[in-house]
């Protein structure tokens, strides 16, 4: 008897596993039941693969298997506990690099498998096309976690015609990606050479890219690494590879597409790395002054107002502010103050960020509201308090052509009667131009680190009372 | 070109299976709120470990004699592993501070 359509059937059902479970994570409510289901699919999968009858190509090495699942698994716990909410990036860019790695790894064993005697193009792409987008990917990841983590100097590494260079070295990988499908007897060197362009272009591509961007070119390594999984899928013609890969590809495109749309970019220009470089905005007008506002008038101001919304931008994160801006928050509430967030699609460091930040303060997501229903809410607000944000509440969006992130969707908050702006200093944000809201008539800015400022006007409020 | 048609009639079923992935992933995933974009990228980065099979299956076919192939196999394989397992846990815990909100 044919044992292995047990096994297949096993690889179907982790894949409606996967599929079923990441539908339910469209909801707050079911999201979790639905990652449970995602990690069971998995889980079938990976038993489904140990255990699939090979027949003579069956080696065993069930040793080595279950020392590198025990060896992953134990890392892979610890690192999940250790992680502080605000690592959150990191830590999914060095997994997702880590997810990369593999496919390189595969990719390259594959190759040696081949040898000279040349498979079909198909196969022979796949093998390639998996090692180079898994090299990207990987390098990618590592980047965008050693910058996010502080280890790279944030700032952007550009060198003169960056973009076109980065377009030669990915048409360079493209190349030969196809020249080795056609023939795969150009030899190993000529391929560590190619993997090792493929490495580079990674760096590359993630290294002109600062702070404010980090969402797209995390989403996009995301959908990176999906690919490279289907395309070693294709290799060992696995199903399931094929399906989960592609899913993690569409899903990492898509969010990469609503942070270009958030930020007024083009992908392409994503792509080319020539993303974030354009030239700074209009000088500012040194005879403009900027008004600065005292603890105490802040604290009256929030305290009677009828609305309030609130901006968190990575700066409230930074500081590990957010347990004292929802303890402002209950304290407005108490006195009648209607307190919601103003949450732009790029506030943070990766697509639905600061959501995570103030879920974990206790600020029910029922407050947050997105871009456009915030933008709706400023139109009546009496008040709104600025944290740490700044490109997201950025008028030149809006009023100055000449401006890099002119078009792009910003939070209106100079509608509202008042502005208080928290801010540390009077440096620009990341893309590094300057905020015309600072000058603003109704703007009043509180310089101070982000907690330390809050908890003083939480003082302040209290002292109200 | 030749090559081209070649590898399309021979993968006719897996590029088949490819694009309609393509539309169902693109359906389930445009409906994700805001909120739950963080979870949904390290949850789907879970799944993309998901090449975990693909080292199970390099090394259960590698001699065993053959310590290049079975040591890069268990390092991917174990790299693949922390990406699942750290993946899928740390969409646990994030998933469960939106839980206990609902209270």
């Amino acid at each position: 008897m044919n044992t292995a359509i047990w096994f297949d059937l096993a690889y179907l059902i982790g894949s409606v596993g996967i599929v079923w479970g990441l539908k339910r994570m469209s909801s707050p409510d079911s999201a979790g039941a639905g990652n449970t289901l995602a990690a069971i699919g998995m889980g079938l999968a990976i038993v489904a693969a140990v255990f699939y009858p090979l027949g003579d190509a069956d080696k065993g090495n069930l040793a080595w298997i279950f020392g590198g699942l025990a060896l992953g698994s134990a890392v892979g716990l610890l690192l999940a506990k250790k992680v502080a909410m605000t690592s959150m990036p990191q830590m999914v860019s060095l997994l997702n690099g880590m997810g990369g790695a593999t496919a390189l790894i595969l990719g390259l064993v594959e190759y040696l498998r081949i040898g000279p005697d040349n498979a079909a193009f198909g196969s022979n792409f796949a093998v390639v096309f998996a090692l180079l987008v898994g090299s990207v990917s990987f390098s990618g990841s590592v980047l965008a976690y050693l910058k996010l983590e502080g280890k790279v100097d944030d700032k952007k590494i550009t060198l003169s015609f960056h973009s076109v260079f980065n377009l030669m070295l990915l048409a360079l990988v493209l190349g030969g990606t196809l020249a080795f499908s056609y023939s795969t007897d150009w030899g190993l060197g000529l391929l560590i050479l190619f993997t090792l362009l493929a490495l580079f272009y990674g760096l590359s591509f993630v290294a002109p890219i600062g702070g404010a961007d980090m969402p797209v070119v995390i989403s996009l390594l995301n959908s990176f690494t999906g690919i490279s999984a289907a395309t070693a899928g294709f290799v060992y013609g696995n199903l399931m590879m094929i399906v989960g890969g592609i899913l993690v590809g569409a899903s990492g495109t898509i969010l990469t597409l609503m942070m270009c749309k958030a930020m007024n970019r083009s992908l392409w220009n994503v792509i080319v790395g020539g993303f974030g470089t354009a030239a700074a905005g209009v000088a500012s007008d040194s005879n403009q002054q900027v008004k600065s506002v005292g603890l105490a008038d802040a604290a009256i101001q929030l305290a009677y107002s009828k609305t309030v919304l609130v901006v968190p931008g990575y700066g409230l994160a930074v500081a590990q502010a957010q347990k004292v801006c929802k303890e402002l928050d209950e304290l407005l509430e108490a006195n009648g103050v209607d307190v919601r967030y103003g949450i732009h699609p790029v506030a943070g460091r990766m697509p639905g960020h600061m959501n995570v930040l103030l879920a974990e303060a206790d600020v029910p997501y029922l407050k947050l509201l997105d871009l456009d229903e915030a933008n709706d809410f400023l139109k009546q607000c009496d008040a709104v308090v600025v944290i740490g944000a700044n490109d997201v509440v950025n008028p030149a969006a809006e009023r100055d052509p000449s401006s890099s992130i002119y078009g792009m969707p910003v939070l209106k908050v100079w509608q509202a009667k008042n502005t208080i702006v928290m801010k540390r200093s009077m440096g620009k944000g990341y893309a590094g131009i300057e905020n015309p809201l600072f000058f603003e008539k109704n703007t009043y800015m509180l310089f101070g680190d982000a907690k330390q400022t809050l908890q003083a006007l939480v003082a302040e409020v209290k002292g109200l009372g | 070109m030749n090559a081209l048609i070649e590898m399309l009639s021979a993968n006719y079923l897996l590029i088949f299976l490819l694009v309609f992935t393509v539309i169902l992933g693109f359906e389930i995933i445009s409906k994700v709120p805001t909120v739950l974009h963080t979870p949904l990228m390290s949850g789907s980065n879970a799944i993309s470990g998901i090449v975990i099979i693909g080292a199970i299956l390099l090394i259960r076919q590698s001699p065993s004699g053959a310590w290049f192939e079975l040591t890069a196999g268990m390092f991917g394989l174990a790299l693949a592993m922390v990406n699942v397992v750290g993946g899928f846990a740390v969409t646990q815990r994030m998933l469960e501070m939106f839980k206990k909100k609902k209270k």
